[in-house]
């Protein structure tokens, strides 16, 4: 496992509220040379620490004014494979994140519709559809607030 | 904002794929690297898109256990929300917070090292947290699909 240091930990909270920012704007703002922050940033990326990037919108502006997060027991566990549970769920284009689960449900997935009336539609078309799909909770997203986490 | 097609295409290519250079963007998008760079300044300053951050791995800094804590809010107290909230802020191990409709009042995305580090936030600062009605946890076995990919 890496080792951070206090300019790597800062480096992380920075790059994680603006991830376009360059190895020379990160070196100004924290007293190092642009190759320096560069080889801590190539270090990061090297170690998988740094995955990538993740692009936040306002999804009502887009028109998908509805977040909804779903739990789902499966209704036969054993009989109907996980795999084509999974296979079909994440074909669906509105499902935007499926995670399986221990606890009261199988699976947690966010769904995005335009409307409730758009929602209805997916989940009865969709979701209700699924093989093996069981007993199912919804819960509509009415605030959401990412937090930089434990690297302060 | 007035999206027109042009602008819609570069979403959905860029949210379906964000870690994509900017140049392979233009090129998927259909549109020059000129073009893209306007059209996203524009989509940047009209909130559409708000944040392209970097996504850290928890698990290659050594957190391993990731969990979905649900929980219920004792309502009688009109402060309950903005307190427990402002009380989860200061957990560093927090790393997401939404609130909702449903049975479920606000679900917190928590992460750990280790089971025992898990047993310890979740005793110590989960459970301290005030207004707690009720609270159950979904523990990540996998995530099948994470994307902020919208049906455009």
């Amino acid at each position: 496992m890496i080792d951070l240091d206090d300019v790597d930990r800062a480096m992380l909270r920075a790059l994680s509220l603006d991830g376009g920012l360059s190895a020379g704007e990160l070196g100004r703002r924290f007293g190092l040379s642009q190759p320096a922050a560069w080889r801590r940033i190539k270090r990061l990326e090297d170690a998988g620490v740094l995955a990538g990037r993740q692009v936040d919108v306002d999804r009502t502006a887009l028109g998908f004014g509805v977040t909804v997060f779903l739990g789902v027991k499966l209704a036969t566990k054993g009989r109907v494979s996980l795999e084509d549970f999974e296979r079909a769920v994440v074909a669906i284009p509105e499902v935007q994140v499926v995670q399986h689960v221990l606890g009261l449900f199988d699976y947690r997935l966010r769904v995005v519709a335009r409307d409730i009336a758009d929602f209805e539609r997916v989940l009865r078309r969709r979701v209700m559809t699924l093989p093996g799909v069981g007993q199912v909770e919804a819960n509509v997203l009415l605030t959401e607030e990412r937090r930089p986490g434990p690297i302060g | 904002m007035q999206l027109d097609d042009t602008d819609r295409r570069i979403l959905r290519h860029h949210l379906a794929e964000p870690s994509l250079p900017r140049a392979d963007l233009a090129a998927r998008a259909g549109v020059t690297p000129a073009t893209l760079w306007r059209r996203l300044e524009k989509l940047a300053e009209a909130g559409v898109i708000k944040a392209d951050r970097a996504l850290i791995n928890w698990r290659k800094l050594g957190y391993e256990v990731e969990v979905s804590l649900r929980f219920t809010l004792d309502k009688t107290n009109p402060r309950a929300f903005d307190e427990f909230i402002a009380a989860a802020r200061e957990v560093p191990e927090v790393v997401g917070i939404e609130t909702f409709l449903g049975r479920v009042d606000v679900r917190l995305n928590v992460i750990a090292r280790d089971m025992a580090h898990y047993q310890e936030v979740y005793r110590r600062r989960v459970l301290a947290l005030p207004h707690i009605a009720e609270v159950d946890a979904l523990m990540l076995i996998a995530t099948i699909k994470e994307s902020e990919g919208l049906p455009l």
